[in-house]
């Protein structure tokens, strides 16, 4: 038996969340793991990614039309992976890459699937946030195949070693499916750390009130090495992209510092950084709910204090 | 064109909900339920296409308790001009029938009623699994567009739909063919109010109500993936207020080590 695990990637690099996906993997008793990498021109990434700890062996499949990794043309490839291996557990991050993909192949297997686990108790049973977070369910999985999408957050990366590389077997591609056609990925490039693994999160909500006041929350976050996160308010208004969104409907965060700005604390977005080791609120609202979960509160006017914050860093 | 949009009922977003003493589940009695948020804008962005010539007919669908007629006439009051209920008395939130079941009753109804494009929410609120609308693609054979925050139907061409969604590292545009599953996120459009002169005239469009087995269906995800027990999250120790920037900085700096 073994699992196997859909492994996040821009045909350059392996996102993070992989590394914690494999790390959930290893918890699932003494089975072999597959790592599968589909892209195109992934050498060199096939090639670090075989090195990660926990993993048995690595699956390449390398194909123009796994460049964007379009959901239509992975699932015939993954389909016929399983189809001819031994897997008892199907594994992708909780991204938008793993939410993408894995249904659609749950579905194809008729399994019904396991969203975003936090915990794994056992090979069957798992917990995994409901309700915005508002509840935990603890569920057992009678299905022959275990679909899950893991929350990186809670997993530790897996290390990378030398000394201990997986051997890469090369997968035949499956003819390209031409139901969708990508035209083209609006990235924000940033000398920042990546929002989901940042150790520091400055996050602004919509009183930050313009994009030139919420350049304040990024000069912040640059004197303390930090990423940019926002409110689904703070997106909505232009202040900044929409991939800095943290909340039930964007990323989820848990870095060592959190500091609030101007933000009230809506449970669709405090379900995103409950896990955060210490919570900061700068608030002039001492009723605001992210007051009642932070670790500090300053109850200030922001346009006072983060000049003043900034300044004395 | 046909759209076909199918919808939940879920606990109101603004309600807090509670989990039972009993752990059982989370309390649905007497509290507000509404339309799926996410859901509104998939309706929204249907009805607003037929309202300019683009599509012929909005279908809403929904499964769920006898009760969730209410949300489908909420539908039909936003510009729906039908509705169809499939029946369960199962919970449709948590530990009852989940997404591939779900999935399974709308490929059915697309098989008979032979939509064009199929509009709904990304995820449901109260079970936040985001599986349904990928599942229905893949049972249909159907391309996908899930995280939508814009959608463009194109007039000539290879494809018939240009879609942007919002995935990790920002914004991809892809072009796809219909039919199709589009799946929506909140940024697509704002749903509009429901007036009581269209709630009145809602009470008059057709809503079918029919049981799974007529659709050949017998839910079984509640016994594939058991739901054990429900737990409140911990909660978070209750923090201190600092008076001043230089305290705030150094605690960060002596007590928490952070910075």
């Amino acid at each position: 038996m073994a699992i196997l695990i859909l492994a996040q990637h821009d045909n350059k690099n392996l996102h993070p969340a992989t590394l914690s996906t494999v790390t959930a993997a290893t918890k699932l008793g003494d089975s072999d793991i597959h790592l599968l990498v589909a892209g195109y021109n992934c050498d060199n990434l096939a090639k670090g990614a075989c090195q990660i700890t926990g993993i048995t062996k690595l699956l390449k499949a390398d194909a123009a039309h796994y460049e964007y990794f379009l959901a239509e043309e992975l699932a015939p490839l993954i389909m016929d992976i399983i189809q001819k291996g031994n897997y008892n557990h199907i594994l992708a991050p909780a991204t938008s890459f793993g939410k993408n993909i894995l249904p659609r192949i749950a579905a194809l297997l008729d399994v019904q699937q396991i969203s975003d686990v936090t915990h794994i108790i056992d090979e069957n049973t798992f917990i995994r946030p409901v309700y915005t977070g508002n509840a935990l369910a603890k569920v057992q999985s009678n299905e022959a195949i275990k679909a899950l999408t893991i929350r990186a957050t809670v997993f530790e990366e897996a290390a990378m070693y030398v000394s201990n590389a997986a051997p890469i077997e090369q997968v035949q591609p499956i003819p390209t499916v031409k139901q969708s056609r990508f035209i083209q990925r609006e990235t924000i490039e940033t000398e920042r750390p990546e929002l989901t693994t940042a150790k520091i999160v400055i996050a602004g909500g919509h009183a930050l009130g313009s994009i030139d006041d919420f350049k304040m929350i990024e000069t912040l976050a640059d004197k303390l090495g930090g990423a940019v996160g926002a409110t689904r308010a703070a997106v909505d208004a232009g202040y900044i992209p929409n991939d800095a969104q943290i909340g039930q409907t964007g990323k989820i965060v848990a870095p060592d510092l959190y500091i609030a700005i101007g933000l009230s604390g809506a449970i669709q977005h405090t379900s995103g950084i409950k896990d955060s080791k210490i919570i900061v609120a700068i608030n002039n609202d001492e009723n605001a709910p992210i007051c009642a979960m932070a670790d500090y509160t300053l109850i200030a006017d922001l346009f006072d204090a983060l000049p003043e914050l900034i300044e004395k860093l | 064109m046909k759209i076909l949009v199918p919808i939940k009922r879920v606990i109101d977003h603004t309600v807090k909900v509670r989990v039972k003493d009993d752990h059982s589940a989370v309390d649905t009695d007497n509290v507000r339920m509404t339309i799926n948020p996410f859901d509104t804008h998939a309706l929204e962005e249907a009805i607003s296409l037929k309202e300019t010539g683009k599509a012929s007919e909005v279908i809403a669908l929904t499964i769920g308790p006898e009760k969730a007629q209410e949300q489908l006439r909420t539908a039909l009051a936003m510009g729906a001009d039908r509705a169809i209920l499939v029946k369960t008395d199962l919970p449709i939130d948590i530990g009852g029938i989940q997404s591939l079941d779900i999935a399974k009753t709308i490929y059915k109804v697309a098989n008979d009623e032979h939509p064009n494009l199929i509009l709904m929410g990304k995820q449901s609120i109260d079970n936040d699994a985001n599986q349904t609308p990928q599942m229905l693609a893949a049972l249909l054979d159907w391309p996908q567009s899930t995280f939508t925050s814009n959608l463009t139907l194109l007039e000539e061409g290879e494809e018939d739909l240009e879609v942007a969604r919002e995935v990790d590292g920002g914004i991809e545009t892809l072009r796809i063919k219909a039919p199709a599953v589009i799946s929506v996120d909140l940024r697509l459009n704002t749903p509009r109010y429901v007036k009581l002169p269209d709630i009145m005239k809602a009470k008059k469009k057709p809503l079918e109500i029919m049981e799974p087995k007529q659709l050949g269906l017998s839910y079984d995800t509640h016994k594939r993936v058991v739901l054990l027990e429900v737990t409140p999250p911990t909660e978070r120790s209750t923090g201190i207020k600092v008076p001043d920037v230089d305290t705030l900085i150094n605690k960060l700096k002596n007590e928490a080590k952070v910075i």
